[in-house]
């Protein structure tokens, strides 16, 4: 019965969903291992909230199988039930109710008994921080203190799985990283977490592993680090002051490059190109600048963000990592030609350009590579923003 | 799952799982589940643990909105409103120019009538707790819980009606101090409230189909423009027979009408009647017109509320 639970607490396949004219879900693939915290990460309206409704039996599925600890969502859902702990986006607790009377009802609803509901009630205020609070009205918490008794009530049976919709959406930074030290804790003690978000930074904090889903089925599935190099690896990256210094740049830049041309911004006086040895050839570069006397404005190793892996992966259809690198130039290019639908076309040819010379699509891509260097050379911070902007140019 | 003990392995999270990480498992402490724990899971077993467990998760919410109660006593006198001051307005200000024949005091008609609209108008209460419920993600959590699910709609209509006897206790106090006294005996005045309250049940189905066909809180209180005119067109104010012929034929068919023509029977005060079929048999209609209303929209209530699966 509980024989595929051994390794993955959370198996999907080929889950469907429709409404109404829209496919929500269309074909979704996913395996959370045992312990481990999976993020499914996607734009709106992707299917992951969806998704999650199906998984924590809210929602029957059109097609498809699905196992939760273990267990048939559609034909066992009540086994299903008692192995989850479900937060949704908005903090599913009572208002009126103090957090410690919260925890009570939700632990006499688990079914458990008077005694045990109220034992467990106190140990989960003190696992979450929430003693302090326990005897105030909810409706005067703050929205991570909301958050984290949300969290406590979805922990009163210590489910074997946990979902989380968009845990953190609404929250100040404070909030947020209260959550976070909360989805931590509980991904230590051995809870699986499978956690939507389309905060790219939250999903790279919490995940052991990232599930990209676009139109309703799974793009890619990774480790965040695995996301990341196969958009590219690290790039080098050098501002000089002077325009006169950019020719000593490009080739203290093209020695750690190891054969690959260096892109130049004349406008911005920056180099960058991609490299293996990261530190290595910054520390040479460093010191090859230095000897030839150019006046350095910055000079760093730039990585490739989530958000690029995203706008990548989703900006372009669903047909997979592979196939969908192919097609990317073409419509980097339609959208370099008209300016129109820039987000995506762009989305694709900025990362294609960041990627250069990795995979075969990418080297197509390196059409588009010079004013997708405009973005790459922002810095950490690329977003779809960034690619419109570029567009205007 | 078959019955009984045989269930058990696969029954109890904590020793299907197993995993010795999870030291704060309330089941689970050290070695195994603590015996003490072990009727606390039986959802899974015998028919007779379900039904216990249907009847404590009703009892849990109904507390839940007791304490609601308890913790802001303001919201009976907010829902009350609008009744409170319809009575201030129909006994004190119009009522010396309301004339329901007979040479009867208006205060004796109206304030049955007033405990007949706020029946009608509690549907509102229930749809708005309803949507909140719904709003908030409170729905969806209970719903992803082992809990029985039938309990989210019992201890809403068990809440409903505890509710409902408090505003018909408050409405009476007020009653009494502006000088209505009912005549009937003490069974009869038991058997007016009884029918009352009956009438707030029947509306709880409509209150809770139509909280979850709305989709917000904003769309909610827009259903007053329906909870209005159930409650005043019909015999609350002025015996129907007073209207014109085609709005008095609505009023005399309202269902609230009929518990309002009835009660005021029971608590011998004035009983205005257009000698109507349904006027005449006002008696039985107080008990078929809400026995009506539950055989129609319980079925569409619950139908509702599986439909949240899809």
């Amino acid at each position: 019965m509980a024989t595929a639970s051994s390794e993955y607490s959370v198996l999907a396949e080929g889950l469907r969903k429709r409404y109404g004219d829209k496919q929500a879900v269309d074909g979704l693939d996913l395996a959370v291992r045992r312990g481990t915290v999976c993020g499914l990460l996607g734009p709106n309206g992707a299917g992951k909230t969806t998704s999650v409704r199906i998984l924590s039996t809210l929602v029957r599925a059109d097609g498809g199988q699905a196992r939760v600890g273990g267990f048939d969502v559609r034909s066992e859902p009540e086994k299903v039930r008692r192995r989850i702990g479900l937060t949704g986006q908005r903090a599913a607790v009572d208002e009126v109710l103090t957090a410690r009377q919260n925890l009570r009802m939700f632990g006499r609803l688990f079914h458990l008994g008077r005694g045990t509901a109220r034992r467990r009630a106190e140990e989960l205020l003190e696992q979450f921080s929430l003693q302090e609070a326990a005897d105030k009205q909810v409706k005067g918490f703050s929205g991570g203190m909301r958050r984290r008794l949300d969290l406590a009530a979805s922990m009163i049976l210590a489910p074997e799985v946990l979902f989380l919709d968009e845990p953190t959406t609404g929250l100040d930074p404070r909030g947020r990283s209260e959550v976070w030290d909360a989805v931590r804790a509980l991904a230590t003690q051995g809870t699986t977490v499978l956690l939507t978000t389309h905060y790219l930074d939250e999903a790279d904090r919490l995940s052991d592993r990232i599930a990209v889903i676009d139109r309703g089925r799974t793009v890619t599935e990774d480790t965040p680090a695995g996301l990341k190099r196969a958009v590219g690896g690290d790039r080098i990256e050098v501002v000089v002051a002077d325009h006169a210094d950019l020719p000593l740049a490009r080739e203290a830049v093209a020695r750690v490059a190891g054969g690959v041309a260096p892109e130049t911004d004349e406008e911005d006086c920056r180099v960058h190109a991609p490299v293996r040895e990261g530190v290595a050839a910054l520390t040479e570069v460093a010191r090859a600048l230095q000897e030839a006397g150019a006046s350095v404005l910055d000079l760093g190793l730039r990585r490739p963000t989530l958000d690029e892996v995203f706008l990548r992966l989703t900006g372009q259809g669903a047909q997979g990592p592979e196939g969908a690198a192919a097609p990317a130039p073409g419509r980097a290019r339609g959208a370099a030609g008209d300016g129109a639908e820039s987000t995506a076309g762009h989305a694709v040819g900025h990362t294609a350009g960041n990627a250069a010379g990795n995979t075969a699509g990418n080297t197509a891509g390196r059409a588009r590579a010079g004013s997708a260097g405009d973005t790459a050379g922002d810095g950490t911070g690329n977003t779809v923003e960034d690619s419109v902007e570029v567009s205007g140019k | 799952m078959s019955s009984g003990i045989g269930s058990g392995a696969d029954g109890h999270p904590g020793s299907a799982t197993g995993t010795p990480t999870r030291a704060a498992d309330p089941r689970a402490t050290g070695a195994g589940p603590r015996p003490a724990d072990a009727p606390a899971f039986p959802a899974e077993e015998g028919g007779q643990r379900r039904l216990y467990w249907a009847v404590a998760d009703c009892l849990t919410i109904v507390g839940r909105d007791l304490t609601h109660l308890l913790r802001q006593p303001s919201l009976i006198l907010w829902q009350l409103g609008f009744p409170i001051v319809s009575v201030l307005l129909y006994v004190y200000v119009f009522g010396s120019a309301m004339n329901v024949g007979g040479g009867a005091d208006y205060k004796d008609y109206v304030m049955p009538g007033m405990f007949a609209m706020t029946m009608a108008f509690g549907f509102m209460n229930t749809a708005m707790s309803v949507v909140v419920e719904k709003d908030r993600g409170v729905t969806d959590r209970f719903r992803s819980m082992p809990m029985a699910r039938s309990a989210v709609v019992t201890g809403r209509g068990v809440s409903d009606v505890l509710h409902a006897a408090i505003d018909l206790a408050v409405m009476a106090v007020i009653a009494l101090i502006v000088g209505w006294r009912s005549d009937g005996g003490v069974g009869a005045t038991l058997y007016a409230f009884a029918l009352l309250l009956l009438l707030r049940f029947s509306l709880i189905w409509i209150g809770v189909w139509l909280g979850l066909l709305v989709p917000n809180q904003e769309a909610a209180g827009n259903l007053f423009a329906i909870a209005f005119p159930f409650g005043t067109i019909s015999s609350v104010f002025t015996p129907p027979s007073l209207m014109p012929d085609w709005l008095g034929t609505i009023a005399t068919w309202n269902p609230v009408s009929a518990t309002a023509n009835e009660i005021r029977d029971l608590y011998g005060n004035p009983v205005p009647s257009g000698g109507s079929w349904i006027e005449d048999h006002a008696a039985t209609m107080a008990v078929v017109w809400p026995l009506l209303i539950t055989a129609v929209f319980l079925p569409l209530a619950v139908r509702r509320y599986q439909a949240l699966n899809r």
